[in-house]
């Protein structure tokens, strides 16, 4: 699971759950993948993206990688921010652990890259 | 799939899409080109801007839809029932990333994340009631405004699907209108029966659009009878033998000219008749 699909997922089909974001991420193997770089993709999201999770989620990761806390209209054209943006939403790569669920505690296992968001019987 | 039957009344799609299965939809060639001619025309129906954008792509399966996707310059992200199909899909390097998950139980994204939607031969499922706490209409309902939430305004939502019956296809729209969504049906090569394919396409709010159309719809699209005179022709002829007139002379002429038969010119004695002292 990449970042940037952390970013926007919550737990909030959790019967009883609000926000349910975001998911801290408990990381049991983390890798780094290459993508290719493309400036136009990450402009584009920038303004979707929540910061500070994305910036906890990092850390989560073990990367610490100067991420903005916001981002205004006079940074868009800074490559070197958008490089840096770029490699944690889509290079880090949780492959193995857990995300947790911060209202009620719900763990939901991430395997071979996978995040199972599948809910039992109760929690519909 | 075509060993006959439905696969939704086989077993649950978790089951059904079992190791075996998953394994045809990276090895069997007529299926990868189906699965890949249809997200190609779903994409086309949902007409993405020149820009990337970020796609969801439910029932990805082994993420043959997702390449499309990716072919077109837009990232993804799939969900899917199935593991061993997400398996699969891990084992091919697809771009994207994967999500195990119920779409039943709902999208479990922020609001307005996703540009567009996408969703090959899946929504069809959510028709079936396979556990016993399941109750389909609630499904379908808790799976629309899910959705709905996770589109960006004015986003688009394309569901190509195999309903069973008219009833499951007016449950499924009206459940996805009742979520808020508007649009409708296209369908592809209406009159043919192996060919027809069904396209849900919704619209998330914003501007109303126009539904695009269907392919081979050129025919059929006439859905009155188009006016002729014929009745009201020979209704005038009638007591007089049709075949003197002089209209149907030169016309029967004609269609002989046309089968390329030997025909005496027309003249201003054509179709006259003859004096009576001859």
């Amino acid at each position: 699971m990449k970042l940037l699909t952390h970013n926007f997922l919550t737990s909030n089909i959790i019967k009883g759950v609000k926000n349910g974001y975001p998911l801290s991420i408990l990381p049991g193997k983390v890798e780094m993948k290459e993508v290719d770089f493309n400036p136009e993709f990450i402009t584009r999201m920038l303004p979707k993206i929540e910061w500070s999770a994305l910036q906890k989620a990092a850390k989560e990761c073990g990367f610490e990688e100067g991420l903005p806390d916001t981002v205004g209209e006079e940074q868009l054209g800074d490559t070197d921010l958008l490089k840096r943006v770029h490699k944690a939403l889509l290079e880090i790569e949780v492959v193995e652990g857990k995300l947790v669920c911060p209202e009620s505690g719900r763990e939901f296992p991430i395997n071979n890259g996978i995040p199972n968001m599948l809910l039992n019987e109760d929690e519909v | 799939m075509a060993s006959g039957g439905r696969p939704e009344r086989q077993a649950p799609p978790e089951f059904f899409y079992n190791e075996d299965e998953a394994k045809k939809y990276s090895s069997n060639t007529r299926m990868i080109e189906i699965q890949s001619h249809l997200s190609e025309r779903a994409l086309e129906i949902l007409k993405l801007p020149d820009q990337p954008c970020f796609v969801l792509d439910i029932g990805c399966g082994s993420g043959l839809s997702g390449e499309s996707i990716t072919e077109q310059g837009h990232y993804w992200v799939g969900m899917d029932i199935s593991s061993h199909m997400l398996d699969v899909a891990v084992d091919r390097e697809v771009e994207g990333d994967l999500i195990l998950g119920d779409m039943g139980y709902g999208i479990p994204f922020k609001p307005g994340t996703f540009d567009g939607v996408i969703s090959i031969s899946a929504l069809q499922w959510l028709c079936n009631a396979d556990k016993k706490y399941h109750h389909p209409p609630k499904r379908l309902l808790k799976f629309f405004t899910s959705l709905y939430a996770a589109v960006a305004r004015g986003g688009k939502a394309v569901f190509q699907f195999y309903p069973e019956n008219s009833s499951q296809l007016e449950l499924i729209t009206q459940q996805a209108m009742k979520a808020g969504w508007t649009g409708g049906l296209v369908v592809d090569y209406p009159n043919s029966t192996k060919a027809k394919k069904m396209f849900l396409c919704l619209f998330a709010g914003g501007q109303p659009q126009q539904l695009p159309k269907g392919l081979g719809e050129e025919q059929s699209s006439s859905s009155h009878v188009s006016f002729t005179d014929k009745r009201e022709r020979m209704k005038n002829m009638r007591g007089k033998n049709p075949k003197t007139n002089k209209d149907w002379i030169l016309s029967k002429k004609e269609r002989r000219r046309r089968q390329g038969k030997e025909v005496r010119a027309d003249s201003k004695y054509t179709g006259r008749k003859r004096k009576d002292k001859f």
